[in-house]
């Protein structure tokens, strides 16, 4: 049976704002962080010895694949719950959604980013590296699911239909990464002048990696909490309980 | 399996009525070979890519041939009555597969037919064994594929736009795979034939994953809802 | 009527459906026994279609109790789908095959011979060119008849049409009724909505009249 009274959890929702003190508590942890990433990646990190200050944009890039990764196992996981669990599949659907949404975002960023520093280091916006070109394609993958969200579809149809897509993007790429990889073996090009972008990491770099994984991943839970609440919302807007409703069509028998 | 090939049968029958496939796919497919043509305008290049371009050319017509596969179904609910009512959904899948798989493979066959003509390729015997293989397998991976994410759109607002964005990326290892393949069968001196079967036992794995996964999501996927 | 929940093909207590949380039935009550002949009456948005999507398997139960053929729409509406036939708006048929190959299509699923194919052609009047002609040229009439005769090769015991009518004319309506008649006499339920008053009361069927999603009005 499918849930088309208002969403569970709605109750516990302050219905002026999306944020609780939980949330509030991540957004200033995650701007924290994030501020000592940025001092710590432009101020106390040293420049690489080959790649010189290209090397900071690492400090972006690396966090943001991981979150985008990290947001599209999440879709997957719950868009699994959401066809299981019949009775919460909606709650579910909006995790998954509000989760591919920021991780499109984020994956974005990894790739602007990614291409900037391939401009600084090997001279060329890209490279049919098969990281990268399999990168390239679960980007298209999750926006092509982003479209089937928007569909204008009963909550139901769409949770059912974006949810075997994202189980099926799963099962993807694995098989576009193996693909691509065999693929790229055959005629490896001698062009690229550096080497494969590898970094020597001394202490602090790392830590601040280590720092910007921490922020943007708090800055992920805290984005999807917030999305994922801000579709309940949208979602109860104009559905009133079902015992109102009913007894709104019990009136309308009088009337007539 | 009576009713896969029940379903199979019928789709095919109904697709030989309306002649869709003779008279609006085949000369778009081998319409996108002859602008391949005009647009790389060098005939050693056209050789070099010929592989490449007849599986790009089939890889469009099988959107074309899925949806129509879906347009037959839903226009006048004939896939409710299928689903709601008698046949496995699973069933349906499978002989919805036949079904387009049979269509593409007169569709491929028709496109290396144009490659040969067009782009001057040649075949020898040994290449043909591998091609026959390679075409059997990738043809079944692009119809096991078209149909799933057919179903993922069917009846959706928009589908026809919305297809080809969600497939084509899943099909990117078929067309690398089919591409390779069949470069090797053509005989290329960039590929040996060694490879070339490599290549055809990934769309062999390729076509097995995506038939499984959609007969595991079909049922799910066309449930009738409120 | 006796009323129970063991003998009767249709059992709804209080059903309610919310399709997008707007409770088209909004808690009707009903109970319809084998080989019945239901019409189904009511005002546009009284909630007809949705009860039989309900009973159909279509639409999800939101509330209150529902079983057809013994089967609980609150748990596997999937099962309830195999006996049941639904015929809405849409035929159902494939355009291009002829009235006799949509037919032989059905019967091919179900495992049904050729001689039940052409038995039931001829109970619906499908006889002679009109079996070969395709769905797609045949008149509204035809086409609902190869629709019913579908049901019919699948011997799904509750038929659940919805405007079985519309835009047929006086000879189709009472072919359609003569067709009904005999599905019932045969132990098949049939539940249709209709706009149709019935002026010969020999002939009425029981009469069940919704409003507002709820049942007002069961006249035998």
């Amino acid at each position: 049976m499918s849930e088309s009274m208002p969403a569970r959890g709605a109750s516990t929702l302050n219905l002026r704002g999306t944020s609780t003190p939980a949330t509030r508590i991540i957004g200033v942890l995650a701007l924290a962080v994030m501020t000592w990433v940025v001092v710590s990646a432009f101020f106390f990190t040293a420049p690489d010895v080959v790649q010189g200050d290209s090397v900071r944009i690492m400090y972006a890039h690396v966090p943001a694949a991981w979150v985008a990764y990290l947001a599209f196992v999440t879709t997957a996981i719950a868009s699994g719950f959401s066809l299981v669990r019949r009775h919460r599949t909606l709650g579910f659907d909006r995790v998954a959604g509000a989760s591919a949404e920021v991780g499109v975002l984020f994956m974005g960023l990894a790739l602007v980013t990614g291409s900037l520093w391939g401009r600084l280091t090997w001279g060329t916006f890209w490279q049919w590296d098969p990281r990268l070109t399999t990168t390239l394609f679960l980007f298209i993958t999750y926006v092509g699911y982003l479209a089937v969200r928007r569909i204008d579809a009963s909550p139901e149809r769409r949770a059912k239909r974006s949810a075997v897509l994202a189980l099926l993007a799963v099962l993807e790429i694995p098989l576009v990464h193996f693909s691509v990889v065999l693929w790229r073996s055959l005629h490896q090009e001698a062009s690229v002048l550096n080497p494969d972008g590898d970094v020597r990491l001394d202490g602090l770099m790392l830590f601040t990696l280590f720092s910007g994984v921490v922020a943007f991943t708090l800055a992920f839970v805290w984005l999807v909490i917030h999305r994922q609440r801000l579709q309940t919302l949208v979602d109860l807007q104009g559905t009133v309980g079902l015992d109102s409703a009913l007894a709104a069509r019990a009136t309308e028998a009088v009337l007539r | 399996m009576r009713n896969v090939f029940a379903v199979a049968r019928k789709d095919v029958l109904i697709e030989w009525r309306a002649r869709l496939l003779l008279v609006r796919v085949l000369p778009f497919a081998l319409l996108v070979l002859v602008l391949f043509a005009v647009a790389l305008d060098s005939e050693a290049l056209l050789t070099r890519a010929a592989a490449g371009l007849v599986w790009l050319a089939a890889m469009f017509a099988t959107l074309l041939v899925v949806q129509r596969c879906f347009d037959i179904e839903t226009a006048d609910g004939a896939l409710d009555m299928l689903l709601t009512s008698v046949v496995e959904p699973s069933r349906v899948f499978f002989g919805k597969v036949l079904a387009v798989a049979a269509q593409l493979l007169v569709l491929v066959v028709v496109l290396l037919g144009g490659a040969v003509v067009l782009y001057g390729v040649r075949i020898d015997a040994a290449g043909l064994v591998l091609l026959v293989t390679t075409v059997v397998t990738a043809v079944i991976g692009l119809a096991s594929v078209g149909t799933l994410y057919g179903a993922v759109v069917a009846q959706l607002t928009g589908r026809d736009s919305l297809l080809p964005l969600l497939a084509m990326p899943v099909l990117a290892p078929l067309l690398i795979g089919a591409s390779r393949a069949t470069e090797s069968a053509f005989g290329s001196q960039t590929i040996d034939l060694a490879t070339g079967w490599a290549w055809t036992s990934l769309l062999a794995v390729f076509g097995v994953v995506f038939a499984a996964a959609g007969a595991a999501s079909f049922a799910t996927l066309t449930e009738p809802d409120a | 009527m006796p009323v129970g929940s063991s003998g009767s093909v249709i059992h709804l207590r209080d059903a309610v459906v919310a399709p997008a949380g707007f409770p088209a039935l909004a808690g009707a009550t009903l109970d319809v026994g084998a080989g019945e002949l239901v019409a189904l009456r009511g005002a546009n948005g009284a909630g007809k279609t949705t009860l039989l999507r309900l009973c159909a398997g279509l639409a999800p139960l939101a509330r209150g109790a529902a079983s057809v053929l013994g089967v609980d729409l609150a748990g596997n509406r999937a099962t309830v789908r195999r006996s049941v036939g639904f015929v809405g708006h849409r035929n159902g048929l494939y355009g291009e095959l002829t009235a006799r190959e949509n037919i032989a299509f059905v019967a091919t699923l179900v495992g049904a011979t050729h001689d039940e194919v052409e038995v039931v052609l001829d109970g619906f009047g499908l006889v002679g060119r009109l079996a070969d002609t395709r769905a797609s040229a045949l008149s509204a009439g035809q086409r609902r008849r190869t629709a019913l005769a579908s049901l019919a090769i699948r011997r799904a015991r509750l038929w659940l049409l919805d405007e079985p009518h519309a835009a047929l004319d006086v000879d189709s309506r009472q072919q359609l009724d003569r067709v009904f008649r005999e599905a019932t006499a045969s132990g098949v339920t049939v539940v249709y909505t209709t706009h149709e008053r019935y002026t010969d009361s020999q002939r009425m069927p029981r009469t069940i009249t919704l409003d507002a999603g709820r049942v007002v009005h069961d006249h035998a």
